[in-house]
């Protein structure tokens, strides 16, 4: 019985980082109808960017976790310039490709340079133990962050100018230019938002496991699966989809053998799609 | 289009040509390595070819469609070497079930639109993916082996290897005459309205969700059959390779490379990468860099040139459009 | 007379440096590939450094000699980047195109299946490094030669710890489902019961599995003596870091692959107790019938790359090894007569003993080579891998329960 309530809290945890890593993904495709193919680099991207300065620095992983968010914006408005802008407008096709070919050059370059080496931050976090049960303190920070930026996130967007300029170009394009606001300009920002988020997610996820340049696919795809379980373009949703996929993990792992619990997965996104195309998770966060 | 008037399209003739040159190429020469060449160039050929029955013609981006080539592998592999099957026969199961299961997955996904049916076809694709690395009858994550025994029936592992070889080049001009033929059929210029605008198309009397259905399983069918063959001379199928994901998203860059929706665009891009990819890698100064060029390739294209090669074609030379398609 | 002598003299000298030239134009050609991108890319390398050591030794001692010649060894070798269909493209390529007369298989078992199919349809001479399952040797072939233990054998001795310290003792079997973990596992399954230890737990994960959270709480909850299992890097990394962040309190925990990098390190506390059985470690003390000593060759290749050596270049240069032991034993580059002096030898060299089966069910496969244990134990604040099984080969006391 204990199991099953320990599998449970943590799926809720690891599910809180699914939904972290995939908040950047529904944002960029929720404001400019672009699925960023780059999303499971810069996942990497962050995760690297944590193991390099806390090797530079010595400090704890989480006081260079806000500079992992400033990297990520910086490198989502350079991909949003070279890549994306072009594509607005055009078939999704377009994006998808152009997305997908800065992916391939980035991971190229990553397996250059790193190969496909492993590496580990160590973290050292007194964990929460219940019996024999012990839930990881990297997990239980790594939770908390994600629902500390999830908010800060929603009071970005409903209060801040740029935040509702972010909201006003996805609701209507034309309609936000006529009003005077810079789209090319909010459209660039909302991807560096989208990017800072997936860069944090691989910080994040690095304090918890060990990572190689090629662990980006495994979350990307995951990413996919809670976007569409949180509706498109619901960060609030997203977060929730990632603890549902969590929950799945931890609630079928206790009772069948490990290996079917991706099937179960991908029956259970498909059906969603059929069924609940708007997402499970959908308070109305925009319009449409 | 009758048949008679099929034989008087100059690109019927192209087809016929390009498959002559494939077949006569390394058989004249006897070059090995060639053939292992063109395998590839002619598998890719294959899988760009019927994606593109969805993705040029229907507008329809099916991220997943190796999904198709893999199952084919696995039931032909199968009967092959555990049902003792003859190859023939079992690459044509293999077609035969693929593309009813393709129109019962069809039945479900076929309905959601854009961004959700890509995705939906990386769901089916990863779905399949995980149920086969479990079902034991099939290797389950292990895999099928081919004993070298099993090529007995088409005279010996040497002899079988070119056999197969013309095979799927006789699959490849298949699949090119098959885009063709719906290009200029009634089925296609509906597929296209479709492409074009979905709902105008439903309105103006297209029976959209029948025709999608009926291009998605019609799109499944040659892939498995020479997912069967492709297998069989491969003598091992695993499921990390039979559904690389990977390798189906760079079936759409070959398509784009090429030209979506033209017939023959598929096939140059299919080629023109395959080759490409084949001199980075053992070319010794690019193959630490062979996925960034790849990558910066593919940028340009969709950046500079999206209409692909043969969209450069028929803008700079107009008359092309009378021979090619 | 005097001028016919003196241009018969003439033309002998002519004939004396082509002589000599066409000595020196003595080549042996090896093709093979490496992964030198794609998932397998670090164990790839590793075997890759191994064989570039080995050629190096034997070019620089004249090259290997038979039938009275001495033959320089030249590499013709492309990047698989780690997939089936790059292979067979390729080991076609190398065979025919670049006139290989003998191959080395690429690294792992999936990849030297893929490739078999090519050399044996050519009669090629192969040897097969880094492959260590046992399917791929049961499918009729002639001339594939395995120098890595089958993967039936792997936890062997990790059972046997385990019988030693606890007998009749509980086993939780948590493995990855890849070809490779899936044949190691198998073996275990028939393995653990004779030796009277019960499997409490046997199940596969996904080989892309990210968070084993749920998982170890399954093996928590079946309260076993030993776990054992794994698969290859991240996620045998991934399951040590988090059963040590969830303190599972296993006594004794045996991964396959992850633990043998010298990355692995980087886990800290949480390497602390994990063994893996491995395919050699520098510390072994085989008595070599000819080579290097094992602890010659860890130096010398420390030395030469600047890294440690691992079973994977140990595997390589013992690769390397054989086969010139083979060519020289046959007095030949005759790829039948090569073969011929595989099948027959019995021998031991820095990497261990080397006899493969001559049954034509299961020809080439490794009869005799036998896998070490290692274990990471923390001396003087620092985590080494001593070897701790065999205990005749052992360099360090076995430490358990390891939590």
């Amino acid at each position: 019985m204990f199991e099953i309530i320990a599998s449970i809290i943590d799926g809720i945890l690891v599910g809180s980082v699914y939904g972290m890593a995939a908040m950047g993904l529904t944002l960029i495709w929720g404001v400019m109808n672009v699925i960023n193919l780059t999303h499971g680099a810069l996942i990497v991207a962050g995760m690297f960017a944590v193991f390099l300065l806390v090797q530079a620095f010595g400090v704890s992983a989480y006081v260079v976790a806000p500079a992992t968010l400033a990297i990520g914006f910086f490198a989502g408005v350079a991909i949003y310039w070279i890549a994306v802008q072009r594509m607005i407008g055009r078939p999704p096709l377009m994006s998808l490709l152009s997305t997908f070919s800065v992916n391939m050059i980035l991971i190229g370059l990553g397996t250059s340079l790193w190969g496909t080496v492993l590496f580990n931050v160590e973290v050292s976090l007194p964990g929460l133990t219940l019996g024999n049960y012990t839930f990881p303190g990297t997990h239980l920070m790594a939770a908390a962050l994600t629902l500390l930026i999830a908010v800060l996130l929603y009071f970005f967007l409903q209060f801040t100018r740029q935040g509702k300029a972010i909201r006003a170009v996805s609701g209507n394009r034309e309609a936000a230019e006529l009003v005077g606001i810079p789209t090319r300009r909010v459209l660039a920002m909302a991807f560096g938002l989208g990017a800072a988020l997936a860069c944090g997610a691989g910080a994040l996820i690095a304090t918890m496991f060990p990572f190689t340049v090629l662990a980006g696919g495994a979350y990307q795809l995951k990413s996919f699966v809670v976007t569409v379980l949180g509706g498109l373009g619901n960060p609030a949703g997203a977060l929730l989809g990632g603890v549902a996929l969590g929950l799945v993990e931890g609630l079928t792992t206790p009772f069948i053998p490990v290996s079917w619990t991706s099937v179960i997965e991908f029956v259970i996104f498909i059906f969603v799609l059929i069924a609940y195309p708007r997402g499970l998770f959908n308070f109305t966060f925009r319009r449409s | 289009m009758t048949p008679l008037r099929f034989l008087r399209q100059p690109f019927f003739w192209v087809i016929v040509a390009m498959t002559a040159v494939f077949i006569a190429w390394p058989l004249a020469t006897g070059d090995v390595r060639l053939r292992e060449s063109l395998v590839l160039a002619a598998v890719y050929i294959i899988l760009a070819s019927n994606l593109n029955l969805m993705l040029g013609y229907a507008g329809y981006v099916n991220f997943g469609s190796i999904v198709f080539f893999g199952l084919g592998g696995y039931v032909g592999v199968y009967l092959i070497s555990e049902q003792h099957w003859h190859p023939v026969a079992a690459a044509l199961a293999a077609g035969i079930s693929v593309s009813a299961l393709a129109l019962l997955f069809g039945l479900g996904i076929l309905r959601l639109r854009g961004f959700y049916f890509a995705l939906s076809t990386i769901g089916v694709n990863e779905g399949v993916r995980a149920f086969v690395s479990n079902f034991a009858p099939w290797g389950g994550a292990s895999g099928l082996y081919i004993s070298l025994d099993s090529y007995q029936s088409l005279g010996g592992p040497r002899q079988a290897l070119w056999t197969i070889y013309i095979l799927l080049v006789g699959v490849m001009a298949l699949s090119l005459l098959l885009s063709f033929g719906i290009k200029r059929s009634k089925f296609g210029l509906g597929l296209r309205a479709i492409g074009q605008n979905e709902d105008a198309a439903g309105v103006l009397g297209v029976p959209t969700p029948l025709y999608k259905a009926l291009a998605y399983s019609i799109s499944a069918f040659l892939p498995a059959v020479a997912g069967s063959f492709y297998f069989f001379k491969s003598a091992f199928i695993q499921p990390v390779d039979a559904f690389d994901l990977g390798f189906s998203v760079e079936v759409i860059v070959t398509v784009m490379l090429g030209g979506t929706g033209t017939v023959a665009g598929p096939a140059i891009g299919a080629f023109l990468y395959e080759e490409l990819r084949g001199w980075l890698l053992t070319s010794p100064a690019f193959s630490n860099f062979q996925l960034v060029i790849a990558g910066a390739l593919l940028l340009a294209i969709v950046i500079f040139a999206p209409g692909g090669v043969m969209g450069w074609i028929f803008r700079h030379i107009p008359k092309m459009r009378r021979i090619l398609e | 007379m005097k001028r016919a002598f003196l241009a018969a003299f003439a033309a002998l000298l002519l004939t004396v440096p082509t002589f000599a030239v066409t000595a020196r134009a003595d080549e042996i050609t090896i093709g093979f590939t490496s992964s030198q991108t794609g998932a397998l890319n670090v164990d790839s390398l590793a075997q890759l450094r191994g064989f570039e050591m080995w050629r190096d030794d034997v070019n620089a001692a004249g090259g290997i000699k038979a039938g009275g010649k001495s033959y320089t060894v030249k590499f013709v070798t492309y990047d698989d980047q780690s997939q089936g269909a790059r292979v067979q493209q390729l080991y076609t390529q190398l065979i025919v195109q670049d006139k290989a007369q003998f191959l080395f298989s690429p690294y792992s078992s999936g990849l030297v299946a893929t490739a078999a199919v090519i050399s044996e349809q050519y009669g090629a001479l192969m040897m097969s490094i880094g492959g260590a399952e046992a399917k791929t040797y049961q499918l009729g072939n002639k001339y594939l030669f395995q120098t890595y233990t089958p993967a039936d054998n792997y936890l062997t001795g990790a059972l046997e710890v385990v019988k030693s310290k606890k007998p009749n003792g509980t086993v939780a079997l948590v493995y990855s489902d890849d070809p490779f973990s899936k044949a190691v596992a198998g073996a275990v399954r028939t393995q653990a019961p004779a030796m009277g230890l019960k499997l409490v737990l046997d199940e596969s994960y996904p080989p892309d599995q990210t968070d084993f959270s749920a998982v170890i709480n399954k093996i928590v909850a079946a309260k076993p003596d030993a776990l054992l299992g794994g698969g290859h890097y991240p996620d045998g990394a991934t399951l040590a870091r988090q059963i040590y962040d969830k303190k599972a309190g296993i006594k004794w925990v045996t991964l396959l692959v992850a633990p043998d990098s010298a990355q692995f390190a980087t886990l800290g506390p949480a390497a602390t107790g994990i063994s893996v059985p491995s395919q050699w470690a520098p510390e072994v003390t085989y008595k070599p019938d000819f080579g290097p000593t094992p602890a010659d060759f860890a130096k010398r290749f420390q030395a030469k790359f600047n890294t440690p050596s691992d079973y994977h270049s140990a595997g390589g240069y013992a690769g390397g090894l054989i086969f010139q032991h083979a060519i020289e034993q046959a007095g030949s580059i005759d790829p039948a007569k090569v073969a011929a002096a595989l099948d027959k030898m019995d021998i031991t060299t820095m990497f261990g003993r080397f006899k493969i089966s001559t049954d034509p069910k299961s020809h080439g496969l490794q009869l005799t080579h036998q896998m070490v244990l290692t274990q990471w134990q923390m001396k003087d604040g620092k985590l080494v891998k001593p070897v701790i099984w065999p205990r005749a080969a052992a360099t360090a006391p076995i430490l358990y329960p390891i939590k």
